[in-house]
């Protein structure tokens, strides 16, 4: 790790102010991404500023019935808050599905939507990587890809977007507040991850020194019937070869409202849009998910040992959907 | 997280200030001790804790955050002590592994590791204690299949996990201290 300074942010506005004045540093919350990306040298700002006294770590009715979520709030506590639990459990379940118990008590929610993708090229800083090195080459896309993405994937980069939370708020159409030097702003959530493109290396829409103060959920009925269903390698503390998080009701058979995304299989957390015109209105039958599921995956785009994601995605999805239909049909 | 507020507004050095990237002074509350370390900024507080302090009971596995070893409780939490810089930990309790025995008595979790057979080679051992005595604290120990999920952050080299289990249910049955703030 190379040398950094350091300081104790006590207010909102001078931890900006230090951060946006100094190009080379960098805020430090949870530091479960960056202390990693600092040791491997991926990450090498000379100054933290240290944001974890700052009081956003709260959880707030909003009002017209949402959530805001303090951006310092911790994964394992905003997991366990009743109220999140009650209307957005697919929130909870993401969250808990993340991780470790040990991590989950360090890591912030603004620093899951902030971490950065596990590609093992873009962790080897001998390795070419468009997104830490702009220019250098995709070592994955011909290389060890059997955890990469099949959808939103460009010639630059097919890394994965590792969050499981993130997958959740874009089901939940959340927003994402932001302080910066220029002021606060409110950035819909699936405005806020962006698809590599020919820029891998911009991620998000973000200013130098601008925070993540909170993220919004709306008032939303139906996500008070939804689930995060997670595929991996192994039970637990695994990041996911694809999951689905869901909220649907049906009535008389029919599905009246459905949110629907994937996670592990694309460059952002992914809005399942193409899948959910399918179903809305559609009969709640495996046939109708199937259907659903081949159109979002259509134009998925395989690397070889990743290929196997476009079943596995679809499949994912039909089971997902069957388990909400189920549980729709008993209550 | 009561007990920590004396501590959180205790007199220390203007955190505003900014300091390193060179050695400079750092003032942490170890297993109810005040203790110094001159240290950078960049130092993990695994390594002020083993280095700096001589507490070695503590191990270092990954030092990436992927095997829980390390684990510690800041603010009567588990967490990581590979990936927590050393000097975020000022105003803040840091507890490990040698604050669980009173002099020669062990602490039931200890004991029943001892007795349960819990572990092989023992390098994880500190870290599985200190994960297990802070899940009895939370909850989560109901069966096998929840303290599995609960435990998946420590991991085992020698697969020791059926008898770290057993251990952890004796405590868990004979209702003894799973107080994390102990």
């Amino acid at each position: 790790m190379r040398p950094v300074s350091y300081s104790r942010a006590t207010d909102v506005g001078a931890a900006i102010g230090a951060v946006s004045a100094d190009p080379e540093s960098a805020f430090l919350a949870g530091g479960t991404t960056q202390v990693d990306l600092l040791r491997i040298y991926v990450e090498q700002p000379r100054r933290l500023v240290d944001i974890n006294d700052l009081p956003l770590n709260r959880i707030e009715e909003l009002p017209g019935g949402g959530l805001r979520l303090g951006g310092l709030a911790r994964m394992s506590d905003v997991a366990e808050e009743p109220e999140l639990v009650r209307r957005y459990p697919m929130v909870a379940e993401a969250l808990l599905l993340g991780a470790s118990p040990q991590l989950r008590h360090m890591a912030t929610i603004a620093g899951n939507l902030m971490q950065r993708v596990r590609c093992s090229y873009f962790r080897d800083v001998a390795a070419g990587c468009n997104k830490r090195a702009p220019g250098t080459g995709c070592s994955a896309i011909d290389g060890i890809n059997r955890g990469h993405a099949v959808l939103g994937t460009s010639d630059c980069c097919i890394a994965t977007h590792p969050s499981d939370l993130g997958v959740a708020l874009v089901a939940l159409d959340a927003v994402v507040q932001t302080e910066g030097p220029g002021g606060t702003r409110s950035i819909p959530i699936d405005d806020f991850f962006l698809l590599p493109g020919q820029t891998p290396e911009r991620e998000h829409p973000l200013t130098h020194g601008e925070l993540v103060t909170g993220i919004d959920l709306p008032p939303l009925p139906v996500a008070a019937t939804s689930r995060y269903i997670k595929i991996r390698d192994r039970e637990s503390y695994e990041f996911a070869l694809a999951s689905v998080a869901v909220a649907m009701s049906v009535v008389d058979d029919r599905i009246t409202e459905i949110r629907l995304a994937l996670g592990g299989v694309a460059t952002k957390p992914w809005r399942a849009r193409q899948a959910e015109r399918l179903l809305d209105g559609a009969p709640a039958t495996t046939e109708s998910f199937t259907r659903a599921a081949e159109a979002e995956l259509a134009p998925a785009v395989p690397h070889g040992m990743n290929t196997f994601k476009i079943e596995l995605a679809r499949r994912t999805i039909v089971r997902a959907l069957e388990i909400m239909a189920q549980r729709e049909g008993t209550t | 997280m009561k007990s920590y507020e004396a501590l959180r507004t205790a007199p220390n050095p203007d955190h505003a200030v900014v300091r390193g990237p060179g050695e400079v002074e750092v003032h942490l509350h170890v297993n109810g001790e005040s203790r110094t370390a001159i240290i950078e900024p960049r130092v993990s507080l695994l390594d002020a804790l083993r280095d700096r302090l001589e507490l070695t009971g503590t191990k270092k596995g990954c030092n990436q955050g992927a095997c829980g070893a390390c684990t510690v409780w800041v603010d009567g939490r588990r967490v990581l002590s590979c990936l927590t810089l050393a000097i975020t930990c000022e105003n803040r309790e840091v507890t490990t592994i040698e604050a669980l025995s009173e002099g020669d008595t062990l602490h039931p979790m200890q004991q029943a590791f001892l007795d349960c057979d819990a572990f092989q080679c023992g390098y994880c051992t500190p870290g599985q204690i200190m994960s297990a005595v802070a899940l009895l604290a939370e909850g989560h120990v109901g069966d096998d299949t929840e303290i599995g999920e609960w435990m998946s952050g420590n991991i085992c080299r020698c697969a020791a996990y059926p008898h770290i289990r057993a251990a952890i249910r004796r405590v868990r049955d004979e209702g003894g201290p799973g107080d994390a703030s102990r």
